[in-house]
């Protein structure tokens, strides 16, 4: 066994993540722990924009922006945590700014802002411009200076690192047991403050915007340890996926003007949603698509419809939508100047995930009980700033936001008066049992992981998908007890020590099966439709019972957490019936 | 020959590294029964779950945007996942990229290159007080380095380079990138500390104008006139730099 310590230990090397390290840098030791180089991290994948009130191109308000959060939210957001989203996406946009990230600009040099889907001027009125945005690699950029700012700060990084377990003891986080891939060593990091962000789990599904490396590893690990993992029915399934493939289309084409078509031709979202039209909430386009596709209105009949930006023009597409338009051309073989491009949902984006307070630290029961020591921020976290939806833009927001509040909350209130807990006995006894474990089934008789993975992914496909009910969700309950059992089964092929992909794989899938497990028990308990949780059989939202946030915390009896839930904070905002 | 369901059989040769069974590199090939429009990382995937699970090489987003899957494909740097299976043919040759030590099959040690990355200060650099809100640039100043911000640091360049291959020390055409952007960056005022070490004999002269680089950015990013932008703006000072 490896120690190492070090007063904060940050866990993942998205936006979150650097976002924290760079509040605390300059005087706490810190480490990064990541699975990948950090700029291979799933923020890069971002594309459309960062939301922030800044009022470059028009009138806008944080409050409008808070609200707009909040009724996006399908008032299942916590209304303090978006207050503080939209005020303090402010300061933290010219924070990258004044860090070098190369936004659009206006005219006048200014950052340049465009339409996204739920942003509106005035509480609904309309569009409004409020995503900044650099081409359509926002998250790539936003990445990328943040990777430039950990080098200038000479932050330490452990780069290919997994995680496998948090330490907890004497109730406080202590540590956490990390493999190295290179080596197949075992890690233990010894801390004062660990910060949890590793990001979301969409390739718990066939159909997925995500990255391979998106498994749920945090939220997973968090919840094998006891802790509660909040509202995991809220997923998003963004509507513009490239067909078959899952690769995004970012909304930023919606928002530069983007027609979505049916067989006939037609735009149908100005049918459900008369004011926002294409650009209503993603939960809402993707339901429409679900529904003109359920109707025959389909591509060819098929489980596809149209996105166009033909009539945008090149100049316009090669200057705001390059990256997008390459990937359909790449891929599709479709020439976007041209020809609409074949899409359909993918899945996204998690709204829930670990609970924590709006200072980012992790809380573990209905009474918003701080666990000393943990933090959470990012997609791993649920503040909850989504609700029940996440606006589009909202995501990069939340990491800029929240990953700078953990870090300035650890540097200026709990590390002044945070000693080290002691580390538990045999500290890397789960890590070193399951790799071990895994290791030594190698080569023997039982299933490989292929089928399991495959398994998972097509059945939360088929039945925890855009539209789900009581049917689906019990079999997909069961389904998840199966591959339980025979994950604890599994057979590897790679008896390495040596950068052992298969190992790291099959610990990952293992994550997602947990991951599959707390969102399939809180969408068959929500007997409702909110958000991105929609009921066939409970079609309309159910204030009165569910206005409440579920807390999911892993039993003894697989496919069945036990289930608590506590109320949602609201402050300005009323629950209102939705309407764009 | 496509077969009656469009698929492809596909024989893929892979230069094989597995320290802990054999001290030398190998060769080894695999078939397998892809659609055409399928990526050349979906048909590793295949191997590695299907086949052979030790199969060893590095992937996350699978569309072209992290940078971890650059390997050296029918002899030329390419993202596995921008690669379609019917844009490649059906005889494919995969090799981990030339200039990295190997750890393991096409897993290359990416920490020299970012030690190399590391050294042009890859950061803004500008002591000025910061402005309460953003800092002015024209969309013409910002459009003077946006190519050169769409550097994902896979190393696809820097690997099909002669000169790096022949001198391990070379920073590299990657390294140069990432010191354009903010070299041409109105905002920034290291121009000057960086151009000072890329004037080294380990710094821009050693770059043959060769042209790989430029053909083997998965970006498009054109590489070479990079370097020589930055070439020019050594010879002739900041004056350039507009």
């Amino acid at each position: 066994m490896n120690y190492h310590k070090f007063d904060v230990v940050i866990v993942g090397a998205g936006g979150a993540g650097l976002m924290s390290a760079m509040q605390l840098a300059h005087n706490s030791s810190i480490a990064v722990i990541s699975k990948l180089y950090p700029t291979r991290s799933h923020t890069g994948a971002a594309q459309g924009g960062v939301a922030a009130a800044l009022g470059n191109q028009e009138e806008d308000h944080w409050k409008w922006h808070m609200f707009d959060t909040v009724k996006g939210g399908d008032y299942l957001t916590d209304q303090d945590a978006a207050e503080i989203l939209a005020r303090e996406a402010i300061d933290a946009v010219y924070d990258l700014e004044h860090w070098g990230l190369p936004f659009n600009r206006t005219p006048d040099g200014k950052i340049d802002q465009r339409r996204f889907g739920g942003h509106t001027r005035n509480f609904g009125e309309g569009p409004v411009r409020r995503s900044c945005y650099a081409a359509d690699r926002t998250g790539h950029m936003i990445l990328q200076t943040m990777y430039q700012q950990s080098v200038k700060n000479q932050v330490n990084f452990f780069n290919e690192y997994m995680m496998l377990d948090l330490l907890i003891n004497d109730g406080q986080a202590c540590g956490v047991v990390a493999l190295c891939l290179r080596d197949g060593s075992i890690h233990v990091f010894h801390a004062k403050t660990i910060v949890l962000a590793t990001g979301g789990y969409g390739r718990a599904w066939r159909i997925t915007s995500n990255a391979l490396a998106c498994t749920g590893d945090g939220m997973a690990v968090a919840y094998r340890r006891g802790l509660p993992l909040e509202d995991m029915e809220m997923y998003q399934f963004h509507p513009t996926g490239l067909y078959r493939i899952g690769i995004l289309l970012s909304e930023a084409a919606r928002g530069e003007g983007a027609y979505i078509l049916n067989n006939e031709g037609e735009r149908f979202c100005i049918r459900y949603a008369p004011t926002m039209e294409e650009l209503a909430p993603r939960d809402m386009v993707s339901r429409f698509i679900v529904q003109e596709i359920a109707e025959g209105r389909g591509i060819g009949g098929k489980d596809y419809v149209y996105l166009s930006v033909a009539h945008l023009g090149k100049e316009k597409i090669d200057a705001k939508l390059p990256d997008i338009t390459d990937f359909a051309r790449n891929y599709l073989n479709v020439e976007p100047y041209y020809e609409p491009i074949p899409i359909q949902p993918t899945a996204h984006y998690a709204m829930g995930g670990i609970p924590t307070d709006i200072e980012g630290r992790v809380v573990v029961d209905e009474q918003n009980t701080v666990l000393p020591g943990l933090y959470a921020a990012g997609e791993v976290a649920c503040v909850s700033v989504h609700g029940a939806n996440r606006l589009g833009t909202n995501s990069l927001v939340d990491l800029i936001v929240f990953g700078r509040r953990a870090g300035k909350h650890i540097a200026a209130k709990w590390l002044p008066e945070a000693d080290f807990a002691p580390l538990p006995a045999n500290p890397d006894g789960y890590a070193t049992e399951l790799v071990e474990g895994l290791l030594s089934r190698a080569n023997g008789k039982g299933e490989t992981q292929e089928r399991i993975r495959q398994e998972l992914r097509d059945e939360m496909t088929e039945k925890v998908g855009v539209v789900r009910s009581e049917t689906t969700l019990l079999a997909m309950q069961q389904k998840i007890a199966e591959l339980k059992e025979r994950w604890a089964n599994v057979r590897l092929m790679d008896t390495s020590h040596t950068f052992n992909t298969e190992l790291m794989e099959v610990i990952e899938l293992g994550n997602l099966i947990e991951c599959a497990e707390a969102t399939v028990a809180g969408a068959l308990a929500r007997k409702e439709s909110r958000g991105g949780h929609y009921r066939e059989d409970y079609q309309k939202r159910d204030d009165a019972n569910f206005l409440k946030h579920t807390l999911a915390y892993r039993s003894d009896t697989p496919g069945q957490p036990d289930l608590r839930y506590k109320p949602v904070v609201i402050t300005e905002f009323q629950p209102k019936e939705r309407k764009y | 020959m496509a077969a009656a369901d469009g698929t492809l059989s596909v024989q893929i040769k892979v230069k094989r590294y597995q320290p802990e069974k054999e001290a030398k590199p190998y060769w080894q090939e695999f078939r397998v029964q892809v659609d055409p429009k399928d990526r050349l990382l979906d048909a590793l995937n295949q191997i590695k779950w299907e086949q052979d699970g030790t199969l060893t090489f590095r992937r996350s987003c699978a569309h072209g945007v992290c940078g971890s899957d650059a390997m050296r494909i029918n002899g030329r740097n390419r993202l596995a996942c921008k690669l379609l299976i019917e844009d490649v043919g059906t005889r494919i040759t995969v090799e981990p990229m030339l200039g990295f030590p190997v750890i393991r099959d096409l897993v290359v040690d990416m920490d020299p290159f970012f030690a190399k990355y590391e050294k042009i200060k890859p950061y803004l650099i500008n002591d000025e007080p910061e402005p309460r809100t953003e800092r002015r640039q024209s969309p013409e100043q910002r459009e003077r380095y946006d190519e050169t911000t769409k550097c994902i640091l896979c190393g696809a360049c820097t690997g099909s380079c002669p000169s790096v291959w022949a001198n391990a020390d070379w920073v590299g055409p990657a390294s140069i990138v990432n010191a354009h952007r903010f070299i041409f960056d109105s905002r920034d005022r290291g121009a000057n500390e960086r151009l000072q070490i890329l004037s080294d004999r380990n710094g821009v002269w050693r770059c043959r104008t060769i042209f790989n680089c430029s053909e083997a950015c998965p970006r498009g990013i054109h590489v070479t006139d990079a370097i020589e932008e930055v070439k020019r703006a050594i010879m002739y000072g900041s004056n350039a730099i507009e």
